[in-house]
């Protein structure tokens, strides 16, 4: 997104989209409002007068009209997707046009990391797979979930049933009917479960947790299962430097890292998961609890001083140099903490913070007594709003985009860093 | 009788057992004990005074004619105190006979608890003997199917993605009919409150979606359900002993929740899943409590309904008894909230149950009991006798029951004791009785 974002407007000042995010057609209904990265489209679905549902883009349908749409998101570079029925069939419809193939069901709209390429899960016929950009995979199964695309777009994966079971056939599970199949192709190798498949920096190899029988987890990459097994595996991911695989792993009922079946941290926490590496490959970080209970994040197996009982979506600045992360007790009390020290304010909700490109600067979306407020560096913008979205950084980042709704009114603002200023 | 006399055959009993001989037992019992139980343990074992009080506590005893070989004591001694005792050696029968009484002679409730002068929790050395029989391969045929179906699509019903979608759609295209403007908002982020429920709700009880989605819109609640797999609360390798499964599940769960930053998750009326939420799964996956709070509908419920978001146009003629699921009631103390739910709702007496709120006999189809499937029936409805007499005694027509297993276990009850009476969910009743909105 930062390679599109050099293109958007960063002049600083606000700049109101739509005076009224209300639709200006007469509908029965309108949704829950989604907006563009550039902040310059909000986009809903409406129910129409006559029954039928509509994409309401800047208070404008589209021209065509579904029997139902669901899901609608903005691809990364920026198209309206949204899943459509017609005719009792599901199809994608992207910028109002859907794919020219229907299915019996479609769901699970997926993305190359620039948004170019779209795929989705599909069923026919009660067999399962994927649709690439409106082509189904050559190979269909009788079942199919778990479904990733690679950054680049170039693949897709999904774990497949390979064989039918009859009712209660402990036998084949035992024997294995689950695999990873790689743009349509299973592998031979066949498990009693596979999980979370994962592409490579280039979209070439594919890792995932697999469980080899009730007792036995490990991971395979390509289709070759690491030497080693462990009490439980959680979601592996590539070295983008280098191409290793690295996953947490739970031995004698702690929890460690594995990297290629090697433990490289060693298993002592009570949990481990949501690892992500630098993009050079250098640092390796993870969501960990160094005691029942405690939670915070290990940055290449130190863990922050400062604990939490519930630590989420741990982000790495690009050089690895920085991370921050959400904490909270109880769902309430969320805190923005960044290289380990909480910001000052406390939230009733908080979402994914996000670092500018150099790693400078953090901002995050909270909210409280009902209002959307953004963060930068601990301090907040200036205003808050009935809702907000993620804030997005210039490419340079000196800028902050606040993407928001307040009092009816849909404004894209451009904050400078001064902008932010009092304590959150 | 002895577990001899009354051995059920079950292929997935049977055929995990051909598959061990006492060494590999010994090693498996070992690793367990070692590995993964502790003072706990060891102190329950040593300290049971043999007094005979949790006897009359467990309804497998009271309906079995008194037989002491049903007694929460005498069940330890069968299995865990027989695996202690000779150091873990013994022959794959004995497992068998073990696995038998753990995974269907005894439903978890934890009503025995309450009579142990020492407080010992036989639930906990049942399911421990149960964690040993998961990892010698040896579990009831039925309820291991369950749990291959939550790793395989967690959920325990073999629901797949798409059909869980897709039944969400057509019960909000049919609730259209009723409530015109009616949604059911999927992956709705920020929504207040996230709506759960278990498997068997998409599969063939699809009325409870329905009317839950009459409530909440009704109730003009912002809520939200999520579209892909984390949906089933439901948790059947708790009982089986998968503790790794669990705890996938779990975190599952709790992370489709949290990708939709809602501020709470408010789950069907089901037991056990509350269980698993809010005391083990959670646990094993590291939370001291849980990242999420859980509300249960008994408690949603009631704060509908005392706050006004739900009104009533006629209530439910009583007198009712109810049932007080065990998890929720004995595990979670709703007893009261659900009796004011219950009094806000009908129209006469609540005519309570011999054995009643944290005292209540269990339904016999909890713990996963139900779920070891049909082998199990005739022997899970036995069990239930004791239940049948005080539901029989009550003299009144309607059971409320805000418990999936509960309902299963008592619509087995009821026709074999031929009692003659109907099982509610609170769902069913508020969905009738609410005033619904003007369109």
């Amino acid at each position: 997104m930062q390679d599109a974002a050099s293109s958007w407007d960063w002049q600083p000042g606000e700049r109101v989209i739509l005076d009224s995010v209300t639709c200006g057609k007469t509908h029965q209904w309108q949704e829950e409002p989604y907006v563009a990265s550039d902040g310059e489209r909000l986009a809903a679905i409406v129910r129409l007068e006559d029954e039928t549902f509509s994409m309401c883009v800047n208070g404008k349908t589209w021209e065509s009209s579904f029997e139902k749409l669901w899901k609608p998101c903005f691809s990364p570079d920026g198209r309206l997707v949204v899943i459509a029925q017609q005719d009792g069939e599901w199809s994608l419809a992207v910028d109002g046009a859907t794919w020219e193939e229907f299915y019996a069901y479609l769901w699970h709209p997926c993305f190359s990391a620039d948004g170019s390429v779209i795929a989705a899960a599909i069923q026919n016929d009660g067999q399962y797979g994927m649709s690439v950009d409106g082509t189904t995979w050559s190979n269909l199964f009788d079942n199919a979930n778990e479904y990733a695309i690679s950054d680049n777009g170039q693949s897709t994966a999904a774990v497949v049933q390979t064989e039918a079971m009859a009712a209660a056939d402990l036998a084949a599970f035992r024997r294995g009917v689950y695999t990873v199949a790689v743009n349509g192709e299973a592998w031979k190798n066949t498990f009693m479960n596979a999980w979370t498949p994962t592409f490579d920096a280039h979209g070439r190899k594919v890792a995932t947790q697999v469980r080899l029988n009730l007792y036995e987890y490990s991971i395979a990459v390509d289709d070759a299962v690491w030497g080693q097994t462990y009490n439980c595996v959680w979601e592996p991911r590539f070295n983008p430097g280098t191409g290793e695989v690295v996953a947490p792993v739970r031995i004698a009922g702690a929890w460690g890292m594995a990297q290629d079946g090697k433990t490289i941290w060693d298993p002592v926490f009570f949990q481990c998961w949501h690892q992500q590496f630098s993009t050079d490959g250098k640092v390796l970080a993870a969501i960990v609890a160094p005691t029942f209970g405690e939670f915070t994040v290990a940055v290449n197996a130190k863990p922050w001083s400062t604990t939490f009982p519930v630590v989420t979506e741990l982000t790495l600045s690009t050089d690895g140099k920085r991370a921050a992360a959400l904490a909270c007790n109880n769902n309430v009390d969320w805190q923005v903490v960044v290289d380990g020290t909480p910001w000052r304010g406390k939230y009733d909700m908080a979402w994914k913070p996000v670092f500018s490109a150099d790693g400078t600067h953090v901002a995050a979306k909270v909210e409280k007594a009902g209002r959307h407020a953004v963060l930068m560096d601990g301090k907040a913008y200036k205003r808050d709003f009935e809702h907000a979205w993620d804030p997005v950084f210039s490419p340079d980042g000196s800028k902050v985009l606040i993407r928001a709704v307040d009092k009816g009114t849909f404004v894209r603002i451009v904050a400078t860093l001064s902008d932010f200023s009092s304590r959150g | 009788m002895g577990i001899q006399e009354r051995l059920i055959e079950d292929v997935g009993l049977r055929e995990g057992v051909s598959r061990l001989n006492e060494d590999s037992i010994q090693k498996t019992v070992n690793a367990v004990f070692q590995g993964e139980t502790g003072a706990r343990l060891k102190a329950y074992a040593e300290i049971c005074l043999r007094c005979g009080m949790c006897t009359e506590a467990c309804h497998f005893y009271l309906s079995h004619d008194k037989d002491p070989t049903y007694a929460p004591a005498a069940k330890v001694k069968q299995t865990i105190g027989t695996l202690l005792a000779n150091g873990g050696r013994v022959s794959p029968d004995q497992i068998y006979s073990m696995a038998q009484i753990a995974y269907s002679e005894c439903n978890l409730c934890r009503r025995c608890v309450h009579y142990c002068p020492v407080g010992i929790d036989t639930a906990y050395m049942m399911i421990t003997m149960r964690r040993i029989c998961h990892k010698l391969g040896v579990t009831p045929q039925y309820i291991q199917d369950t749990a291959h179906s939550h790793s395989a699509t967690f959920n325990q019903m073999w629901v797949k993605d798409d059909e869980w979608t897709d039944t969400l759609q057509w019960q909000e295209e049919e609730a259209r009919d009723e409530f015109p403007d009616l949604r059911i908002p999927l992956d709705k982020e920020g929504a207040d409150v996230y709506y759960s429920v278990i498997a068997p709700e998409p599969k063939f009880r699809t009325q409870l979606i329905y009317q839950a989605a009459a409530i909440l819109h009704t109730a003009k609640i912002d809520w939200t359900m999520p579209a892909e797999p984390g949906w089933d609360n439901s948790d059947m390798c708790m009982f089986t002993g998968d503790f790794e499964m669990m705890g996938r599940l779990k975190r599952k769960h709790f992370e489709s929740a949290q990708k939709l930053k809602v501020k709470r998750i408010v789950m069907g009326e089901c037991g056990h899943a509350f269980r698993s939420v809010y005391d083990v799964g959670n646990r094993w996956a590291g939370w001291k409590h849980y990242p999420v709070p859980v509300v249960h509908s008994v408690e949603f419920f009631w704060e509908l309904l005392t706050q006004g978001k739900i009104k009533l146009v006629s209530k439910y003629p009583g007198p009712v008894t109810l049932q007080d699921p065990c998890n929720i009631v004995r595990g979670r103390g709703l007893g009261d909230k659900l009796r004011d739910v219950i009094r806000i709702l009908v129209d006469g007496d609540i005519v309570e149950t011999t054995s009643n709120r944290e005292h209540n006999l269990c339904c016999s189809a909890g713990g996963g009991v139900i779920n070891c499937g049909p082998p199990f029936k005739n022997a899970r409805v036995e069990a239930c006798k004791a239940k049948a007499d005080q539901l029989r005694a009550t003299g009144v027509k309607t059971i409320i029951a805000p418990c999936h297993n509960c309902h299963g276990g008592l619509d087995d009850t009821v026709h074999k004791y031929e009692l003659g009476m109907d099982i509610k969910f609170l769902g069913d009743i508020i969905y009738q009785c609410m005033e619904r909105p003007e369109a």
